[in-house]
Formats: structure tokens, C-alpha cells, sequence
């Protein structure tokens, strides 16, 4: 009876989304990696039949997640957490390397990407702990300890080297500040990454010179009590350009050139081989090549032409743009905003903290990917590779988020039964 | 608060990427051309030019395949000039030269690097030209003339220039078309129309197959073949006649308007603007500034008419009603005007009636008949714009509106003009002052074609069609309409046929007697036009022009001709002789008279010719 009655109390909405953006991105990879000369369909040297298949093998996924009593997740929340610290660490002397990143477990012709799986292990986590009834998250030792679980995943992702993924879990911070962090830490997180990816995009003396104009003009525009002010400016500045050259410091001295190497292909200086902004640039053209309704399925001459690269993955969402057009474009940014809005929407219906927390984590993380991914693809923000959830082509992408969406589901299916 | 924050953001980023999207996909639209540019490569197929006949079915122009070797600069890499300038036999400075060109007009676009190569060249250039990259061959029809005369009439092809190829959208650099002749006038027809292949490109540009399967690709068709209305045979003879000697001569036929052979004199060997040597001929026959064998006698000469234009004012007159078949006029070796002009006449008997004033060339009779003309009016502004309708309607003194690219107006002088000469009406003018008119000196001005025009017109008794070159399309059954529309001259058909007489009789025993045909009734007028040159700022007057006009046969004319040799001297000494061997050749198929063809085929001007510029005293008229 139980198991019926959850059934019906599925949000149906985040399904029929998720389903929606898992199809729409297979139709795109398929018009993405489809070559001209193939002769079979499910041929599975190419890339949309496995797609195929890892879209097969998550609906196996989510009866399994869904089957598993939703009490199971709250209460192995640490373990799953350390088995996935345990995964990414083992990586160091097991891993395989691939396009230069030690980031796979390879299991026959499968390679799966641990750090794909540590999103969901650490949101559990998190959750776990921040739900906790001694936990009080304006008190700076609890904030501290809430930092850590976030940020040791992120820490054994950064040298594999994958600095794109150990990105995400700056999201995580939405979270904690829903949870009561002070605001001031949001910005600081915001501001961290951003001095991050600007030092490896642009390099440690631009980021200085940014830095030393914008504390300048607060400075200036700020008439009064200056010379109390000037210490405080020379400080966060000084402090900005220490972390910048760290940054850079640690990147040339400390990283070996295979890392460095891996840093500028998810920064898309590698694949640039025709100069500053060859990857955006190409994106930028094969989008506005769509117009009102675009080219059509397979039709896109800029996706045919291989014209922008890593098209059926990081970026995928291009060949949306022009084979579907704005009107199409539109409908994935809207089914997107809508996914992650839903989801906030029924954290905060969550009775149990843990799961309000989980919830907030899973619309974070998914935020972030699409944040970046997006604006990476239509030219608004730096290159950095991270996949769009649901629609890049990869199976341990794919499953990572269907887990990491699906345990929500779960959960909030379980918040109507316990009441 | 708390609550609110990551919804906000979530749906700010929404709406900045909607609108970044917005101007990407729809606001701003430099984008969709860019990718239109590197993706798809447009690829052009193209259709063999149309054959050329002419009116006896004989194929005159033909096609051969040629070579080019184009370049696309932005695809050149690693290129070795040295090695590839000696592949193509050009001076490396030529070659760099050519490829910077290249750069300028666009470097994504193919130019033409070596036009035209031959078939040896193609076949010894074609195996290396893969080591190139950029580099290619691109096949392309030429024009493989079967004949070496008409060139005037053919006209050539080359290589469209810029001007062209922004103006029109459908020529590419190194696309030949018609610049002139029949090949420029009917260039649409001819020229047939690309067919064009869109490729679908990878970024490393290479061909992945066709853009949407083809949807868009069209075949090329075929040029549609002509035939003219010249006969070659007459042609070729027309030009072999005219050896050694400038001019122009221009045979239609009377029925239809069909322009039988039009020839201008020096001609050169269509052959010679064909294949890499065509630039250097061109420049060659384009500087010859003396001879102009590009200019186009036939068409482009304005000469001053002389004695032929003397049918036109005894037709006026009797059409105006001030003289009559029967009227004699006398003649005092001229024709006295003013006080104590004259304008001086040959020996002939005199007084003479129409006929012979016609058969004799008599000045006085046509001055005089002229003055009456103009002086029927109250003003001679009113006569001679009354004289000038008449004209008109012969197809004078405006293009005549053939299907040939270029042409004259000639010149038939209106009451304006000589209000503005003589400044009226500070100083008034009389019909005396424009006398000259009457005999076709003075302001008049023809063309060959507008000579054998009006002959045409009086061969068939009051109307002609205008002259023209298409006698069809093959696969097309009509014509344009302007030459099927009959054109009806002012003067009343009765009124030809003393005229034509006194043409008939300028054979029989007038001024061309000397030049029958046995066997063919011809009806001619002979003229001598007096001509000036300007050397240095001085006026010399050199040689008369040598004209001729001629209809046969008498009834039912087959063939109108005019004739204009320049500085051929008295009208039947060049321009009647070949205007009779011409007659004969069109009608019989055959020369009868060899002793006057040899005279006229060995004949030569050329010293004539030298007089002006050999820098030394000359005279003329011996």
C-alpha cells in the first residue's frame, strides 16, 4: 500500500521535465555526432547509440533509487559520502587518464567518472549534517565543518586535474545560506571563483590590474573616513592578488605540464588553435545561424561541419541554437528554469530539514552546470567545460544527475507518507 | 529573504540568456552570414555556351574546353612561389604579383591565376597542381571559332570585370561573357545558366557532401544556339574584297531586314582573342589607333552620305509637291546660291528631268530641288524640320535599332541647329545657307547601316524592317517583335518608282555603267564625299571617301548594299565595283567579271592611307 500510494505522490512535473530535457539532448547529440557516412543505427562507436544505451541503463537507475526506502539515504548519508571520498581518492593510484585528466575508473569498454557521483554523495552529506540538531550555522566552528564537506571533494577534484567540476561545489554554498550563513560568505564564495577562473583565464597581471582599479574606485568614490579606509582597501586588495598569484603559483609550479595541459582544455585554451575565442566564437555563429525557428533537425551546416568543438558535449547547446532557433533555445532555457525553480519550490514544502537541505543542494548544483554551460556556449562567460545536466553526452554525467534528481524525488515523495 | 535568493537568481539568468539569445539568433543578423560563408561552399557548374550558325546552317563559333588555374588565397599554405611560377611559366615577381591581386579581391573567393591554359599546358600543370593547396584547376568552355572572318559581327568573350560582377549577381570572378558583338547582344540566350552545387564543408574545409542532400542544387543549362541572318560565304567575301582598303560594307535583305554580311575593314581573325594570347592581340588591335580595326565601319562610321543621298531629296520633293518626273532643271556646270556662289557640277547634258538627274548625279538639279523643299514653308526652320520628318522615317539621324551592341546616330541637322550656328534671330539663316544638305555634303552624317537602310527602304518601295542579326533561337519559334513590325516611310509609294528608275539607270548608262551585271538588273547610286583630317591642329583634306549604294534586282530586290571605302576617291571606282561583285556573288553564287574581281581583290589603298602621316606634302583626289 505504501509503495502505490508513494508512486502516486511522485512530483510528475520534475519527471516530465527531466524526461523532456533527457530527449531533446539525445536528439541533439544524435544531430551532433551524427556522421554522414554511417551505415547502422545503433552502431556504438558513435557517440548518440551509447547515449542511447546510458539513457536505457538510468531508467534501471531510477527504479532502483526509487525501489530503496527513502529513510536509507538520510541514514547512509556519511557513508555514501566517504565511499565517494574513497572513490575520488583511489583515482590517484587506479585511475585512468583520459584527454589528460586521471578522472575515470574504467571497467571494460565503460569508464565511469567518480566526481560525476560525488555531487549527490556530497549533497547527501551536507544535508546530513547541516540538518543535525546541534548544527547552528551561524556559529563559525559549525560553518567551518559545513565548508569541509564541501570542499574535500572538490579538493581531490582539483589535481586530478578537473578544476571544472570542483567548481561546482561552490553552489553548495546556496544552501548554507538558506540555512542561515552569513551573507558576506556568498559573496566571498562568488568572489573566490571568479578571481579563480579569471587568474587561469587571463592570467595573474590583468587580474591585479582589475583588481587595483576596482579597489581605486570604491575608494575614491567613497569620500569619507578615508584614511580608515585605505588600510581596509590595501588589504582585501593585497589579499585578492596574493590569492591570484597562489593561484598561478601553484598552477606553474606545483601542477606537472599534463595538468596544466587539462586546465586549458576545460578553459579552452587548448582547442583554441585558431586563436583567442575560436570555440566561442564558432558557438556564437552556428547559435545565431538558428534565427526565429532554426535550421531544422540535422540541418545545422555549423554542427555538420564539426565547426564547434566538443559540440555533443560541453557544447551541446549550440547545436540547439541552430537547429531549433530562439523559439527553441527558449524552450531549454525555460524547461531549465522551470526544473530548478520546482525544485526549490518543493524544498521549501520539505517538513524534515534534511531533505529541504538535499533539495536546495540538487537546485544549486544544477544551477551552476546550467549557469556556466550556457553561458560558456552563447559567449557571456569564460570557457570552462562542465557538462549541461541531461543533455551532454556522457553516461556518468547523465547518471550522476539522474541520481542525484531522483533521490530528491524520492525524498519528497516520502515527505506526504511520514506526515 | 533567504528564500528568495537562488529563485531570483535562477530566473535572472533565464531572462539574460533569452535576451543574449535574442541577439545573437534574432537582433543581430552578421552572425547567420558568417556561418553561411565557412560552412557551405557554393560550387558553380558550368553550361556550354551556345553555337552560333549562320543563315545557311553553317556553324561559325563552336566550343572548346579550356583551363584556368584559380586560386583561393585564404586555403594557400606552405607555397613554394619559386617553384610554382616556373610550373606555370611566369616571371616569380608576375606570379606574386597575381596572387597579392588575389588577396586584395577577396581571400576566400577563387581568382583566376593563369587564364586559358592549352590542352598541352593543362595536361603538364594538372598532374603537379595537387602539391598546391589552394591552388586548382577549374574547367571552363571557350569559344573554338570555325570561321576567321566575321569578327565584328561574333564579337568575343572574356572575363567578366568587377564593375560587372557587382552590378549583376549572377557573374563570379573569372566568368566569361559577351563584351561584344552577337556574343554581348544575346549573351543571356548563349550563356545558358549555371547550375550550382552547395557543399557542405568540416572545419577543416573538406567536402563532407552535399547541403541537404542537394535541395538546393540546380543543374546548369545549356546556352541555346543562334542563327544569324549573315551568309558567310558573302561575308568572307565582303572581308577578302575589302583587303587592303578601309571601310565598310552592309548588305540586308530588303524583305526582311536581315543584315546579309557586314563588313568592316582592317578586320582581324576572331581566333586571335582566344586562349593566353588573348590579351596581348587585344592590346595589339586595341592601340592600333590609326587603322582601328576594332571600330566597326559598318556601324560606328559617320560619313557625310554624298550623291546617294540625292534619291532621298528627289523623293521629298515629289512627295512635298515641288517638282515633278517631268520638270527639267538646268545646270551652268552648277549650281549658283548667294551672290556669287557656286557649287560646281561635272560635264553631263543638260537641262535633265528626274531620272537622269538622278542617272547623272546633276547638283544643280537636286539644290535646287532642295531649296524648294525648304522654302515651301513661311520659315526655313519650318522646312527643315519638315525635311528632317521625312528623313526620319528612312530610320536617319537616330539608332536605327539593330541587335548589335554598338552604333551611331549619324547626324541630320534640325532648325535648333542652325539657330544655335548661325545665332537666330541676331542673324537670320536661308534654305542657301544649308544648302550642302541637298547632295549630302554639308551637316549630314550616315552610317553604312543607315545607307543601306534607306536604300532598303526604296528597294521596297516606301517600308523596311530594321536591320537585324538573329534570324532565330533554335528551340525558340519567335523573334523580338521590333524587327517583325513593318516600318512605313512618309513617302507615298507612287513616287519610288522614278527613282528607282534613275537608279536602275545610273547602271544603264549613268555613272556605275561601266559596272553592270549581265543578267541582273541593279539600281544603284554612286557618291564621292569629300573628308577632312586634323594632324597636329591642321586641316588637311585628303582623298575622298569611295560610296556606294545598291539594291538588286530592280523588282523584288534581294540583296540592298552600301558600300563605303574610305578615301577610295570617285564612288564607282572601290565602293561600286565591290558593291556589283558583291551584288553578284549574293544573287549567281559566282563570279562572272574575274578581271574586275582581281582588280579589286589585288587592289590596294594603303598608300593612300600613308599620305597623312608620312610628314612630307601629298595630294589627293589622283
Amino acid at each position: 500500500m505504501a509503495g502505490s500510494r508513494s508512486i502516486i505522490r511522485f512530483d510528475w512535473i520534475t519527471i516530465v521535465i527531466f524526461l523532456a530535457l533527457v530527449f531533446i539532448g539525445w536528439i541533439n547529440i544524435y544531430s551532433a555526432s551524427l556522421e554522414t557516412n554511417t551505415a547502422a543505427f545503433l552502431d556504438f562507436s558513435q557517440a548518440y547509440a551509447r547515449q542511447l544505451l546510458f539513457i536505457g541503463l538510468s531508467v534501471l537507475l531510477i527504479i532502483f533509487i526509487l525501489a530503496i526506502d527513502a529513510k536509507f539515504y538520510e541514514r547512509f548519508s556519511s557513508i555514501i559520502y566517504i565511499v565517494s571520498l574513497v572513490s575520488l581518492l583511489l583515482l590517484f593510484p587506479l585511475g585512468n587518464t583520459i584527454s589528460g585528466a586521471t578522472s575515470w575508473y574504467a571497467f571494460g569498454g565503460f569508464s565511469l567518472q567518480p566526481s560525476e557521483f560525488a555531487k549527490a554523495a556530497t549533497a547527501l552529506a551536507l544535508a546530513k549534517y547541516v540538518s543535525d540538531l546541534q548544527t547552528n550555522m551561524e556559529e563559525f566552528k559549525h560553518q567551518l565543518r559545513a565548508f569541509l564537506i564541501i570542499l574535500l571533494p572538490a579538493i581531490f577534484i582539483v589535481p586530478q586535474p578537473d578544476p571544472g567540476s570542483a567548481l561546482v561545489y561552490i553552489a553548495l554554498i546556496f544552501p548554507l545560506y538558506r540555512e542561515g550563513l552569513h551573507f558576506v560568505y556568498l559573496l566571498l564564495g562568488f568572489f573566490v571563483a571568479a578571481l579563480f577562473v579569471a587568474t587561469l583565464a587571463f592570467g595573474v597581471i590583468w587580474v591585479s590590474l582589475g583588481v587595483l582599479i576596482i579597489a581605486l574606485i570604491f575608494y575614491f568614490k567613497n569620500k569619507k573616513k578615508r584614511s580608515q579606509k585605505i588600510l581596509k582597501y590595501s588589504i582585501i586588495a593585497a589579499a585578492c592578488i596574493g590569492f591570484s598569484f597562489s593561484v598561478n603559483y601553484i598552477f606553474e609550479n606545483v601542477f606537472e605540464q599534463r595538468h596544466r595541459d587539462r586546465f586549458n582544455i576545460v578553459l579552452g585554451k587548448e582547442v583554441d588553435a585558431k586563436g583567442i575565442g575560436y570555440n566561442t566564437n564558432q558557438s556564437e555563429i552556428a547559435i545565431g545561424n538558428g534565427g526565429w525557428f532554426g535550421k531544422g533537425w540535422t540541418q545545422g551546416t555549423q554542427t555538420k561541419g564539426n565547426f564547434v568543438p566538443e559540440q555533443h558535449t560541453d557544447y551541446i547547446f549550440s547545436t540547439v541554437g541552430e537547429e531549433w532557433g530562439f523559439i527553441g533555445s527558449l524552450f531549454v532555457v525555460i524547461l531549465f528554469v522551470a526544473l530548478i525553480i520546482r525544485i526549490i519550490i518543493l524544498s521549501e514544502r520539505q517538513k524534515s530539514q534534511f531533505r529541504r537541505v538535499y533539495g536546495y543542494s540538487v537546485a544549486s548544483i544544477l544551477f551552476i552546470h546550467f549557469f556556466v554551460n550556457i553561458g560558456m556556449v552563447i559567449g557571456l562567460l569564460p570557457t570552462v567545460g562542465i557538462p549541461l545536466p541531461f543533455f551532454s553526452y556522457g553516461g556518468s554525467g547523465l547518471w550522476g544527475f539522474t541520481i542525484l534528481l531522483f533521490i530528491f524525488i524520492k525524498l519528497d515523495a516520502s515527505n506526504y507518507i511520514n506526515s | 529573504m533567504r528564500k528568495l535568493l537562488l529563485i531570483s537568481i535562477v530566473l535572472i539568468t533565464g531572462l539574460v540568456f533569452a535576451s543574449r539569445l535574442f541577439y545573437l539568433q534574432i537582433y543581430d543578423t552578421s552572425f547567420q552570414k558568417l556561418s553561411e560563408n565557412n560552412a557551405v561552399k557554393t560550387e558553380f557548374i558550368y553550361p556550354q555556351r551556345g553555337y552560333i550558325f549562320d543563315r545557311n546552317g553553317k556553324l561559325l563559333v563552336a566550343n572548346q574546353p579550356s583551363y584556368d588555374v584559380m586560386v583561393i588565397p585564404r586555403n594557400v599554405k606552405n607555397l613554394d612561389t619559386l617553384e610554382l611560377s616556373e610550373l606555370l611559366k611566369i616571371p616569380k615577381e608576375d606570379f606574386t604579383k597575381i596572387l597579392e591581386k588575389s588577396w586584395v579581391y577577396s581571400p576566400r573567393l577563387p581568382s583566376v591565376v593563369i587564364p586559358q591554359l592549352t590542352k598541352g599546358e593543362y595536361a603538364y600543370i594538372s598532374e603537379k597542381m595537387y602539391k598546391y593547396e589552394g591552388f586548382y584547376i577549374q574547367k571552363r568552355s571557350l569559344r573554338d571559332y570555325q570561321v576567321t572572318n566575321s569578327s565584328n559581327v561574333l564579337g568575343y568573350i572574356a572575363e567578366v570585370n568587377n564593375r560587372t560582377i557587382s552590378e549583376n549577381p549572377y557573374y563570379q570572378m573569372g566568368d566569361l561573357m559577351g563584351k561584344q558583338g552577337v556574343e554581348k547582344q544575346y549573351e543571356d540566350i548563349l550563356r545558358g545558366v549555371k547550375g550550382v552545387k552547395y557543399i557542405q564543408k568540416d572545419r577543416f574545409n573538406r567536402d563532407i557532401g552535399p547541403y541537404k542532400e542537394g535541395i538546393f542544387d540546380t543543374l546548369p543549362q545549356r546556352g541555346k544556339d543562334l542563327t544569324l541572318t549573315i551568309d558567310e560565304t558573302l561575308q568572307k567575301y565582303g572581308e577578302e574584297l575589302m583587303i587592303n582598303k578601309r571601310g565598310g560594307i552592309v548588305a540586308i535583305e530588303p524583305a526582311t531586314g536581315e543584315i546579309l554580311s557586314l563588313v568592316t575593314a582592317p578586320y582581324y581573325d576572331p581566333g586571335l582573342l582566344v586562349g593566353r594570347e588573348r590579351s596581348k592581340n587585344f592590346t595589339k588591335l586595341y592601340y592600333d589607333t590609326i587603322a582601328k580595326p576594332l571600330f566597326d565601319r559598318g556601324l560606328q562610321g559617320e560619313y557625310p552620305p554624298g550623291s546617294p543621298f540625292k534619291a532621298l531629296t528627289a523623293l521629298i520633293g515629289m512627295q512635298e509637291g515641288v517638282i515633278d518626273t517631268k520638270e527639267r532643271i538646268t545646270c551652268h556646270g552648277g549650281y549658283k546660291y548667294g551672290r556669287n556662289k557656286l557649287l560646281g557640277c561635272h560635264h553631263h547634258r543638260t537641262p535633265l528631268a528626274m531620272e537622269a538627274g538622278i542617272a547623272n548625279s546633276c547638283n544643280a538639279y537636286f539644290c535646287t530641288v532642295y531649296k524648294r523643299i525648304i522654302e515651301k514653308y513661311p520659315s526655313p526652320q519650318e522646312g527643315i524640320d519638315n525635311w528632317k520628318k521625312h528623313l526620319s522615317s528612312f530610320g536617319l539621324g537616330n539608332y536605327l535599332g539593330y541587335d548589335l551592341p554598338i552604333g551611331k546616330r549619324g547626324f541630320i541637322p534640325n532648325s535648333d541647329y542652325y539657330n544655335r550656328s548661325y545665332n537666330y534671330p541676331k542673324y537670320k539663316w536661308y534654305a542657301s545657307a544649308t544648302i550642302s544638305n541637298a547632295i549630302g555634303q554639308g551637316e549630314v552624317l550616315l552610317t553604312p547601316i543607315q545607307m543601306v537602310n534607306f536604300t532598303s527602304a526604296i528597294a521596297n518601295r516606301g517600308w523596311y524592317y530594321k536591320p537585324h542579326i538573329l534570324k532565330n533561337i533554335v528551340g525558340v519559334d519567335t523573334i523580338p517583335k521590333i524587327f517583325t513590325e513593318k516600318h512605313t516611310t512618309t513617302i507615298d509609294k507612287e513616287f519610288f518608282e522614278p527613282v528607282v528608275e534613275g537608279m536602275f539607270d545610273v547602271y544603264n548608262n549613268g555613272t556605275a555603267s561601266h559596272i553592270q551585271i549581265p543578267g541582273i538588273e541593279i539600281c544603284g547610286k554612286t557618291g564621292t564625299a569629300e573628308n577632312y583630317i586634323r594632324i597636329d591642329g591642321n586641316r588637311f583634306q585628303l582623298t575622298d571617301h569611295s560610296v556606294f549604294v545598291a539594291f538588286a534586282p530592280k523588282d523584288n530586290p534581294k540583296i540592298a548594299i552600301a558600300v563605303f571605302v574610305e578615301n577610295g576617291y570617285w564612288g564607282s571606282r572601290w565602293a561600286g565595283r565591290i558593291a556589283s561583285l558583291m551584288i553578284e556573288k549574293y544573287i549567281k553564287g559566282e563570279i562572272t567579271r574575274t578581271d574586275l574581281e582581281n582588280f579589286v581583290l589585288n587592289g590596294s589603298l594603303e598608300e593612300e592611307y600613308a599620305k597623312p602621316y608620312s610628314g612630307i606634302p601629298f595630294t589627293i583626289n589622283n
